[in-house]
């Protein structure tokens, strides 16, 4: 970690987006995690992206639960809430939240033992509620801060610091999203920035639940001879059928690619996704065969990444509640109240 | 056998007991007449003993007829429907000496379990059924509906009420209210024609129910929480909790719809647990809206982690604790009081909480609207404990009343004026020196922005682990809690210069102060003090101090009451006395005469 604070002064050549407002406004406090760790880099995706949307800092709010890459909400969007929850339960306090007010953005980061094992049960019916939200898990395979433990998403096999082989079957978040119906699912690297940032804009347009797996190693318990979440092992091993571009409402799709190739979706508040096919048989809006294709490159030690699938057509919580488009915490008090006139007859049933 | 023999004529003051098969369709026979004598102006208790079951296990619904407006179960009956067989045995011999036994004739009754100091009223309800209705199911519900006609005759209902009813309660289903009122005549002229109707023990019309409702707690609190403004409710459904929510989302489909946009002022979610529950009303309430779960105990276990985050992150939260008999599932459909120290201190670390004790259902209309102004000014957990005996029993309630100069409080939430006049924002700050801070909600602007965590902070928000910063604001917290003390419902307190008196709380208040009645007219004068908030006020710690002897009546083994009297007061230890009742059904009356009297026997108490 850094002692030395970045100065706030921002440096005057630095470009602002619509708002007026560089990329330096959308950090947060200093990181507190080890030199290296790929969570920082996910961070710096999330400023990045945060800074490109152009989001008003206070319309975002952060959330996460415990362990490293929940510490993360800290580091960015200062002007924005946050909530550092307890361990795995991040995403209940986030269907309250945003129950409270759907006319947000919610950002959820949690980590690979925050989500898949003491959360899991969380993480799967949040997933059921299509709740409006972005779920960054930062997926290490590994716990850090109480030194070096498997997590659940460890791959068979796969070597700890000191050398113990992990022979349980791991959960791979992607699998799981897809088996329960997640609307947005996209797997990524925390050091291929110019994948994810792409992918954390998409899915701050989504209307759902957009989960983001990012592979993003631990530096200091497992980057390793032997880890299968090593910088070294994920960069060797992943593999994209599809990439993502993100394209602002107001912006033309203008790029031009090889017919066919090519696989604009158009998100909610009018911005577009441009999903380029790398593998040109594979189907990004076909679930069954996302959720094959991943396991057959998983069974080569292969991590898929990019934006594995995507419906756009699920109802999210809100529009299954049939919530009132206002946020409920702005709702006067005299619409919510019945008022004492209609009391006598409400009581008329209970005699 | 029962100590108490019937008297002769017990007009408008007796108790009637029917016992069935879960599952048949009793409840609405039952209902009917317990509404029946409620419409017909006389004073009624209801208790329902139901299985944890959906179908086929032993049922009993209780009914006191009582003209004086007690409010407590009868603990005795005086007469008994044994439509159940498995149980008829057992429920022949609860019966009073000098009370009725109805029952079924069909079939040849067990002639050993006779008794010669009972009036027995046998009815062919089955071989009745079959002759004048088809199909299985319709026989077994209308065998219900014909017991209720037989017991009319007996202790002389008015039909025309009962027609009534059946044609409200089947408004859309006209055809029903002929076939039940088919059934109800069947058994009504069987009685009449066979015994000598109506019997001593019966009803005669008064005027005492005018001007009053029957409804459960449940159902009322309910209502508390849509006249509060509550918008978002989360559960997981479990017994004796789930009629509150199922009340809420039927007042909301009512009251809360736009009729423009046909479109919802409200959410439910229906959580994966209860830790998902509390979360979201945890991540409710800090977003700015009233949100409550309805509960009981092995909910409140599994919410304490979330609990404790409350508690020290300063986020309101409104728990509606029904109480059901522990520990562990225990039974769920038995009353008890037994989560009074489970909620006091939930969660690890040093953690207390406000509670909430109402002790009917009119108190649980009034404080759940108190429980979301107290959550939110204090900016911490509100626990809102009844019991499975309020929470599910119909009581007779007087009508509720509300006032719309009613505003809610919403406690120190800086408005959005408020926070553009700011140069800084700091959360945990006690600016008013009643060690309640400011708080802010998201969306409005970034000087607004804070973050809220669970782990080791300062007055600032920031995350710390300095010693002092740490201590600094555990010690607000404390100052926070004595505001509290101030601000919960005053105990209410009936002093006449008695050296005794009793403390209790809840459901415990209808059989108090029906034994308070007996004592005095046995010339025992003893004074009362009913709490209905924690932390306790000064009118506690005095009550203790200027009596000499106290007993404590409450719902469970272990005197989680006196518990928290002894941690947080001064009184004596030795001073107080428990009167306990904890077997799974309401405490009746007789249970704390005896307590007092074997006492005061042994001197105790002068």
């Amino acid at each position: 970690m850094s002692f030395i604070s970045k100065p706030k002064v921002a440096n005057p050549s630095l470009p602002s987006n619509e708002l007026g407002l560089n990329r330096r406004d959308y950090e947060g406090s200093m990181s507190t995690l080890c030199a290296g760790c790929g969570h920082d880099s996910v961070t710096a995706a999330i400023v990045q992206a945060a800074y490109e949307l152009a989001l008003p800092p206070q319309s975002v709010v952060k959330l996460s639960g415990i362990g490293c890459s929940s510490k993360t909400t800290a580091y960015f969007v200062a002007g924005a809430h946050g909530f550092n929850a307890v361990h795995g339960r991040m995403p209940s306090i986030a269907t309250g939240a945003n129950a409270a007010n759907r006319n947000l953005r919610y950002i959820g980061v949690s980590g690979d033992g925050d989500s898949l094992s003491i959360g899991v049960g969380q993480l799967a019916h949040v997933i059921r509620r299509n709740l409006d939200m972005v779920y960054i898990l930062e997926n290490n395979g590994v716990y850090g801060l109480t030194k070096g433990q498997f997590s659940a998403s460890a791959d068979i096999g796969t070597k700890s610091k000191k050398g113990e082989a992990n022979e349980q079957e791991p959960i791979d978040p992607v699998l799981l999203a897809l088996a329960l119906g997640a609307s947005f699912v996209a797997r990524s690297f925390s050091g291929d920035k110019e994948q994810l940032v792409p992918l954390i804009k998409a899915g701050l347009s989504h209307s759902g639940f957009a989960i983001i797996d990012v592979l993003s190693p631990c530096v200091t318990f497992n980057d390793h001879e032997g880890s299968t979440k090593s910088y070294a092992y994920v960069r060797e091993h992943s593999e994209a059928p599809i990439a993502a571009d993100y394209v602002a409402p107001q912006r033309e799709i203008s790029v031009s690619y090889a017919p066919g190739e090519l696989l604009p979706v158009t998100m909610h508040d009018g911005s577009s996704v441009l999903l380029r096919k790398l593998d040109p048989d594979y189907d990004p809006t076909d679930r069954a065969q996302a959720a094959a294709y991943v396991q057959e490159r998983a069974m080569r030690n292969e991590y898929v990444t990019g934006l594995i699938y995507v419906d756009q057509k699920r109802r999210d919580f809100h529009a299954r509640a049939n919530t009132t488009d206002a946020a409920l915490n702005s709702v006067p008090f005299e619409r919510l109240c019945p008022g004492a006139a209609k009391l006598p007859r409400i009581l008329a049933s209970f005699r | 056998m029962p100590e108490r023999a019937s008297a002769s004529p017990r007009v408008n003051d007796f108790s009637v007991k029917f016992a069935t098969v879960n599952g048949s369709g009793s409840t609405s026979a039952n209902s009917l007449v317990m509404k029946a004598i409620f419409r017909m102006g006389v004073p009624v208790v209801s208790k329902n003993y139901f299985p944890s079951n959906i179908q086929g296990l032993p049922t009993w619904y209780e009914i006191r007829v009582t003209r004086d407006g007690w409010r407590a179960r009868a603990g005795s009956v005086d007469i008994m429907v044994a439509m159940n067989a498995e149980t008829y045995s057992s429920d022949v011999r609860e019966v009073c000496a000098g009370g009725c036994l109805i029952y079924d004739s069909t079939w040849p009754s067990n002639t050993l379990l006779a008794r010669d100091d009972i009036k027995t009223f046998g009815v062919p309800f089955a071989q009745l059924c079959n002759e004048n209705f088809e199909g299985a199911r319709a026989r077994t519900l209308m065998k219900n509906i014909m017991y209720a006609g037989a017991l009319a005759a007996l202790i002389d209902l008015d039909l025309e009420v009962i027609r009534t009813l059946l044609a409200e309660t089947f408004a859309k289903k006209p055809a029903l209210v002929e076939s039940n009122m088919k059934a109800i005549e069947i058994g009504y002229r069987y009685a009449k024609e066979k015994f000598a109707c109506p019997l001593a023990t019966r009803i005669e019309r008064m005027n005492a129910t005018a001007g009053h409702i029957m409804i459960d707690g449940n159902t009322a609190a309910a209502l508390g929480c849509l006249y509060a403004g509550a918008t978002v409710g989360a559960w997981y459904p479990i017994t004796p909790s789930t009629s509150l929510m199922d009340a809420f989302r039927s007042l909301c489909a009512r009251h809360r719809v736009d009729p423009k946009t046909g479109k919802n002022d409200y959410v439910i979610v229906q959580a994966e647990d209860e830790l998902a529950a509390i979360g979201i009303v945890i991540g409710a309430s800090w977003n700015g809206v009233r949100a409550f779960t309805p509960t009981s105990g092995p909910g409140i276990s599994l919410m304490e982690e979330f609990l404790g985050l409350a508690y020290y992150a300063e986020v309101p939260a409104v728990i509606f604790d029904v109480q059901r008999v522990g520990p562990s599932t225990g039974m769920p459909t038995r009353t008890q009081q037994c989560d009074l120290l489970a909620c006091a201190y939930a969660s690890h670390g040093d953690t207390r909480h406000v509670m909430l004790f109402p002790d009917s259902p009119e108190e649980c209309f009034q404080m759940a609207v108190k429980a979301f102004d107290l959550a939110e000014r204090l900016q911490t957990p509100v626990f809102a404990l009844r019991n499975l005996d309020i929470g599910m029993h119909d009581w007779k309630a007087p009508d509720f009343k509300r006032d719309d100069s009613y505003q809610p409080d919403r406690g120190k939430m800086l408005s959005d004026e408020q926070v553009a006049g700011l140069s800084k924002f700091h959360r945990y700050l006690d600016p008013d020196g009643d060690g309640i801070p400011y708080r802010t909600l998201p969306g409005v602007s970034p000087k607004a922005a804070y973050f809220t965590r669970g782990s080791g902070h300062n007055r600032f928000g920031v995350y710390t682990e300095d010693s002092a910063e740490y201590q600094d604001v555990m010690d607000r917290l404390t100052r926070k809690f004595a505001t509290a003390a101030r601000l919960v419902p005053p105990a209410i307190v009936e002093s006449r210069g008695a050296s005794a008196g009793i403390v209790s709380l809840g459901s415990c208040d209808a059989p108090v102060r029906e034994a308070l009645a007996i004592l005095r007219r046995s010339g025992t004068a003893i004074d009362y003090l009913r709490v209905r908030g924690f932390p306790f006020g000064a009118e506690v710690e005095e009550f203790l101090a200027t009596h000499q002897a106290i007993f404590v009546v409450e719902q469970n083994r272990d005197a989680q009451l006196r518990s928290l009297l002894t941690l947080e007061t001064a009184v004596d230890k030795k001073k107080l006395r428990s009167i306990l009742h904890y077997n799974g059904l309401p405490m009746p009356a007789v249970c704390i005469v005896d307590g007092i009297n074997s006492a005061m026997a042994t001197g105790v108490a002068a």
